[in-house]
């Protein structure tokens, strides 16, 4: 079974991206741990992808326009709370085992190593259908 | 010494898939560490696919992988060897073992037990399925690493350690290479079919759509699978599984339409069924159910048979599909064989019949809220002409399945029905 793990960032006051107002050793403790993270999936056998996604301010919204040409305005949405910081795909033997990974994710360290505690949405990847009878 | 001219790229794949399993049950058996075994045979498959098509096949294709793999874990042995002299005087007793290297025009000697012990291996019960699958590919099927990542997308690298760790596993259970006991052959060899199929599956259920470059596990698993009916010709569940696979398989091309969309049974266009494939599947089930113990692959394959020999769908003898469900469910308690046994049922004697199985279904916490559950209601009640009902059955179910193209499906069913277009 394949799960997207959407870690989802909340949009600060201080602008967006608030990793970058972190202390440097805070930073450092942060990439190391999503760092481990993948590696230990890779040896788990389970991880097919993993991004992280640019800041949301350089993020566009994109509608058809014109002739089909792109009509593009500045995004995401403004109101929104939150932002898609990163994502998972895992592919695991279990549901349990990807809510583990992404409590794991949800555990990152932030400012002086706190846990972020950052919500983690978990979505099942559609898969191929049963063999027919 | 070596045969003239280029080797064409897929008769060499076959070659070295075919060899694969000997080579490493004879390297296994004298080495004993099966995982040290199964690296070194790998190494040798990979020289020989970058030499042997420059060079030519050797005359002992056989002999050469087997000689390729030995020097490599001599050369393991060697080190190990010196490392443990420095430490204590003891080892020349393994050494001796290990001087000789065989030459490339020996005669390897496989036995074909070795084949079959090599899957119990690789499909040890102490293995999860994603491991036991992927092992058995790179062990017994001889596939590449890379081969194994691309046919289930996944990156190399974790499909290289979900292989080691599997290795490790089998290591650290102790498992030795040998025939499992009497007591404990039914067991495991019940485990091998049961990968086998999982394999196939896995080919068959995501050949639609682009499949570029996808090594196809379906037709991986029927080799495996013919190879293991070949060493127990007369195990009646192997038998009924390479049918089950067979009369399956037949059906591919009319599965799935142009862009992926899947096409039911009762609407497939069966001029597009193979053939030869259904003739094969039928005569090896018809061979095999009346002279073996009989179980669930062989009457799921009976049941694909009956399926497979009506000319149109109408045709079908729905009687007997019913009969055999029958037995089917006398053999398991498994709730996805009792809503096939109601679909059938409704078939023969109606859609009242066949749902009032159903309802004793709700009660089953293995199927209660199951999508499946919803798409046969849906069916049934489409069937007895309560088209609401069945439409609000089949949107319940395209919410909760997991896969694209059956979500597709049931949800143009749904349409189909609330825009009262005539089906």
């Amino acid at each position: 079974m394949r799960y997207m793990l959407m870690m989802h960032a909340p949009r600060g006051k201080a602008g967006d991206y608030q990793v970058s107002n972190w202390a440097p050793d805070d930073l450092k403790a942060h990439i190391g741990f999503m760092h481990s993270l993948n590696t230990d999936l890779t040896q788990a056998g389970e991880l097919v992808d993993a991004q992280g996604l640019a800041s949301p301010g350089e993020a566009r919204v994109v509608r058809v326009g014109k002739n089909s040409a792109p009509a593009v305005t500045d995004g995401p949405f403004a109101e929104s709370k939150e932002f898609l910081a990163g994502f998972w795909i895992v592919d695991v033997d279990r549901t349990e085992r990807a809510y583990e990974i992404a409590a794991r994710v949800s555990s990152a360290p932030g400012p002086g190593g706190k846990p972020l505690v950052i919500p983690v949405e978990v979505r099942q990847v559609m898969s191929a259908p049963p063999v027919d009878a | 010494m070596r045969s003239p001219g280029a080797v064409p790229a897929a008769n060499l794949g076959h070659l070295l898939r075919d060899l694969a399993p000997q080579v490493l049950s004879v390297v296994a058996r004298r080495h004993g560490d099966f995982a040290a075994a199964e690296d070194a045979v790998q190494e040798a498959l990979i020289a020989a696919s970058t030499q042997w098509p420059a060079d030519g096949i050797p005359n002992n294709p056989k002999g050469w992988l087997y000689q390729v793999a030995v020097r490599r874990l001599t050369d393991q042995v060697r080190s190990e060897l010196a490392r443990r002299r420095r430490e204590d005087a003891v080892a020349s007793e393994v050494w001796a073992d290990w001087a000789f290297v065989p030459a490339a025009d020996a005669e390897v000697h496989t036995d074909e037990d070795d084949t079959l012990v090599l899957l119990f291996m690789c499909c040890h019960p102490a293995l999860t399925p994603a491991s036991a699958i992927a092992l058995t590919l790179r062990a017994v099927g001889g596939l590449t690493t890379g081969e194994i990542a691309k046919a289930f997308l996944v990156p190399e690298a974790t499909m290289a350690q979900r292989i080691s760790r599997a290795k490790q596993s089998i290591k650290a259970s102790n498992v030795p290479f040998t025939m499992p006991t009497d007591a404990e052959r039914a067991e495991r060899l019940g485990a091998v079919r049961h990968v086998l199929y999982l394999i196939f599956n896995e080919g068959y259920t995501s050949s639609a759509g682009p499949a570029l470059n996808r090594p196809d596990l379906s037709n991986e698993a029927i080799r495996l699978t013919r190879m293991l009916h070949a060493l127990l010709p007369a195990d009646g569940e192997t038998t009924g599984l390479l049918a089950l696979m067979l009369l399956t398989d037949a059906r591919r091309a009319a599965r799935t339409g142009p862009s992926g969309e899947l096409i039911p049974l009762d609407e497939q266009d069966r001029s597009l069924w193979e053939r030869g494939l259904i003739d094969e599947g039928v005569a090896l089930v018809t061979a095999t159910l009346p002279t073996s113990p009989i179980g669930p692959y062989q009457l799921q394959a009976a049941i694909a048979a009956v399926h497979d020999e009506a000319t149109r769908a109408e045709d079908t003898d729905w009687r007997q599909i019913v009969a055999i469900y029958g037995v089917l469910m006398g053999l398991e308690d498994n709730p996805m064989v009792a809503l096939n046994h109601a679909i059938a049922v409704a078939m023969v004697d109606g859609p009242a019949a066949g749902l009032a199985l159903l309802s004793t279904l709700d009660a089953d916490e293995r199927v209660a809220g199951h999508y499946r559950l919803d798409a046969v209601r849906g069916h049934l009640y489409r069937m007895a002409g309560e088209r609401d009902r069945a439409a609000a059955h089949f949107r319940a179910a395209a919410e909760r399945t997991a896969s694209a193209p059956e979500r597709d499906y049931l949800t143009a069913k749904a349409a189909q029905l609330a825009t009262g277009e005539r089906t």
